[in-house]
């Protein structure tokens, strides 16, 4: 059913937030009958492409073409109208409405006099509901239902509004590998409607057996475009998910490796509602150790800080010092010695770079705050001249560095960093590399480090675990991990 | 929505309920149809506050600028010599207009920048009374020559007609397309507007509703006084007791406003005997219910029973 003219062209689309770039100058066109996967690693613009897409966001510059008509910039409900539908991640149907009801819901028109829906809308969403697999379940409410279904619901609303674009949101998140499966039926049940498909995703795996072409984005540019098989190959594709060439850099043997374990995670499991986040996951951490989790985006790394540190609740156990964590307040795990650093730095924007730092020293006596901060502030030079700037006007760079120096002044026994190198660009990655060397090797600081980019988080660890779909599936050296799983990472 | 079982049931409520409305004057002193008739009004101020807050998802902390803004034109209208029935009715469209005249730039804001932008018009239209005292009486009130009627049970029947009638509208709009689509745009905007639905004009239109039920039940309610008055029908007390009828009763619901601002109004009256702390009481209950029952009573009551 491929048709020759594009149904959806994209062209010169550019987007900033104030004076970040998220998108620049990104192009592709899209044909009936066709999917194409978008990929790229949190903070990419990926996201914010398909925002562009719908309308949620005006771009700046650029063309959204359906069918030869320039949409760019029209509000949301006109987009829709014009035939693009999206099938969002997060989905929050009606609640006290029924599924049926939800579905008819997607079938109304724009009207405010249209009091009661014609009697064919009826007929037509139990036809829709019994294509997505929702048949069993029409008179159900949503918050009965399990979490595939929900996306089944997701799905079944996009399909009725029968458009001619469907943009897909991380079309896989928390389902089982079954219900993947009968998923991936459904997108290339798109495919065989002659609708114009973008998947949008962190990774190509997820996606490769389902698309035509990938486009691959990183830093709001588009980076490269082919076959999936192509774009996993890709040199910049592969520097960018793995960072280039892994070096493993052995270290001796730390003193430490045989003490009683600092941290021990036991069979930790967490659900986002119905999704599954995490799934079994065990281990240790042990004092002086510096120990990374790599993982693509969606692994889970950052729920199993969350859990760590209290902020999202788990089964399982998790053991400090040796005493669980259980019950215990995110703040009173804070203050116990484990402190995390955020994949988003939740720095406090208006206030400048020492006011971050003094903050995080609220506990120190006056001298120990003097101390910390001298020290904080060789390690990181650059904050010393950027003292008195607004932390929101740092650069992206800058704002993690100030990060984990604020996470520095609380003292931590255990410094947990997630995802450091998001959103950084190369020459940023060498600097805060070797921050943390110096860190490594004039402190005996333990590390627990969450990192997609693999060259990074290696050669920092003693340990490595490898985290994929809320499991860990590997454990051991960062010698062992360049032999062992480089090749079948991405 | 009720199961089919419970059907009959809800029927011979609905009909007993609205016998025993009806027939009251029979039955019931003149005083407390007075205050009955004082609540049913109340009870329309309320549904038409629900079908913004609980529908559209916008928190309007000022209804009662909607209901002052068709108090008083009816009252001016009335005083520079119009029709009653008229007045009336242009008071519903008057609210209409002054809601829109506020709704179409404060709907562009997000969150509580709304609500703020609605509290702030109160506060504006008690000054706008204030300073053109010399028409609008000032915080005295304002006098109309025209009453609904002088018989006690006549004005009680008005109003409980006014009550029934508005609630039928405003419950079948909630159930209808229309309800549906705006349950849709309070609870996700931007999932709403990818499905199509012109968000503004939704949320427009239930602010364009809720405004005439207001402006109508304020200009029957000054027919009804004789007067247009600041404290009854403008006060943000008033406006305060007005979310609290809805939230008590069930948000989302239409009629749990209704069966709310019953309850503010007669227990208050129940509970004079305790002098100063009779406000204390009623609110307690509220507050105690708001707490333990977020969705009110009468959510609560048709809370889906899970497990069964």
């Amino acid at each position: 059913m491929l048709s020759n003219a594009p149904r959806l062209e994209v062209e010169g689309l550019t987007k900033r937030f104030g004076g970040l770039v998220a998108v620049r100058d990104v192009e592709f066109s899209i044909r009936g009958g066709e999917i194409l996967g978008l990929i790229g690693p949190n903070g990419s613009g990926k996201s914010t492409v398909m925002k562009l897409i719908m309308g949620i966001e005006a771009p700046n510059a650029g063309a959204v073409r359906l069918d030869g008509v320039d949409v760019a910039g029209w509000p949301t409900h006109r987009i829709a109208r014009m035939g693009v539908g999206i099938v969002f991640q997060h989905s929050r149907p009606l609640h006290r409405q029924t599924v049926v009801e939800n579905i008819k819901l997607a079938l109304l028109p724009d009207s405010l006099f249209r009091l009661i829906a014609e009697p064919q809308v009826e007929e037509r969403a139990r036809e829709i509901a019994e294509r997505v697999g929702l048949g069993e379940v029409l008179d159900r409410r949503p918050p009965t239902l399990p979490f595939a279904d929900l996306r089944r619901l997701e799905m079944a609303k996009a399909l009725a509004r029968d458009p001619k674009v469907v943009l897909v949101d991380e079309p896989f998140a928390g389902l089982t590998p079954g219900e993947v499966a009968t998923f991936s039926e459904l997108i290339d049940g798109f495919r065989r409607d002659g609708r114009a498909v973008l998947l949008v995703d962190h990774n190509v795996k997820s996606v490769a057996r389902l698309v035509d072409r990938v486009l691959a984005m990183y830093l709001g540019e588009r980076i490269a475009e082919g076959s999936a098989e192509e774009v996993m190959q890709d040199q910049t594709v592969r520097r960018v998910y793995i960072g280039g060439a892994i070096e493993g850099h052995a270290k001796p043997a730390n003193a430490a490796a045989s003490a009683a374990p600092l941290l021990e995670v036991c069979e930790v499991e967490v659900f986002y509602g119905k999704a599954q986040a995490l799934q079994k996951v065990s281990l240790a951490v042990r004092p002086g150790e510096f120990v990374s989790v790599v993982g693509l985006n969606g692994a889970g790394k950052t729920t199993l800080f969350n859990a760590i540190s209290g902020l999202v609740p788990y089964a399982g156990r998790i053991d400090w010092l040796g005493t669980p964590l259980a019950g215990r307040s995110p703040a009173a795990i804070a203050r116990g010695g484990i402190v995390q650093c955020p994949e988003t730095r939740e720095l406090f924007g208006d206030m400048s770079v020492r006011e971050n730092l003094d903050l995080g020293g609220q506990h120190l006596t006056a001298v120990a705050r003097e101390r910390q901060l001298a020290w904080l502030l060789d390690l990181f030079p650059i904050l010393r001249e950027r003292s008195g700037q607004r932390a929101r006007t740092l650069s992206g760079g800058e704002q993690q560095m100030l990060a984990i120096a604020r996470a520095l002044m609380m003292q931590p026994k255990l410094l947990i960093l997630d995802e450091p190198t998001l959103g950084l660009a190369p020459v940023i990655l060498e600097q805060l590399s070797r921050a943390l060397t110096q860190l490594r090797d004039t402190t005996d600081i333990t590390v627990l480090l969450g990192e997609q980019n693999v060259t990074f988080a290696l050669p920092h660890a003693d340990r490595v675990y490898l985290l994929e779909h809320a499991r860990i599936v590997w454990q051991g050296t960062p010698a062992a991990f360049a032999d062992e799983m480089g090749a079948g990472y991405l | 929505m009720p199961s089919t079982a419970r059907l009959p049931l809800i029927l011979l409520l609905l009909a007993g309920t609205l016998g025993v409305g009806a027939s009251a004057p029979w039955w019931l002193g003149a005083y407390w149809l007075g205050i009955f008739t004082i609540a049913y009004y109340f009870g329309v101020f309320a549904m038409s506050w629900d079908l913004l807050f609980g529908y559209a998802g916008e928190v309007n902390f000022g209804p009662t600028f909607l209901i002052g803004v068709g108090a008083y034109s009816a009252g001016l209208l009335d005083n520079a010599g119009v029709p009653m029935a008229a007045c009336i009715v242009l008071g519903g469209i008057a609210a209409i207009v002054g809601g829109l005249i506020l709704a179409i730039p404060a709907l562009r804001l997000r969150g509580p920048y709304f609500g703020l932008v609605t509290l702030v018009a109160v506060l504006l239209l008690l000054d706008f009374i204030v300073i053109f005292a010399a028409q609008t009486g000032g915080e005295i009130g304002m006098m109309v020559p025209d009453v609904l009627s002088i018989s006690t049970s006549v004005n009680y029947w008005y109003a409980f007609c006014f009550l029934v009638v508005s609630a039928a509208i405003l419950f079948g709009l909630s159930r209808s397309a229309l309800g549906l689509i705006l349950q849709a745009t309070g609870q996700d905007r931007i999932e709403a507007q990818a499905l199509g639905f012109n968000v503004t004009k939704h949320k427009l239109a239930a602010f364009a509703i809720s405004a005439l039920f207001s402006g109508l039940a304020g200009a029957m309610l000054t027919f009804y006084e004789g007067t247009a008055s600041v404290d009854q029908m403008v006060d943000l007390s008033i406006a305060v007791q007005i979310i609290i009828a809805v939230v008590f009763g069930g948000r989302r619901t239409i009629l749990g406003g209704a069966l709310g601002a019953m309850f503010l109004v007669l227990f208050n009256e129940l509970l004079r005997p305790l002098g100063q702390l009779n406000t204390f009481v009623v609110s307690a209950i509220a507050l105690v219910v708001i707490l333990f029952l977020p969705d009110g009573v009468l959510g609560w009551l048709l809370r889906p029973r899970t497990g069964v």
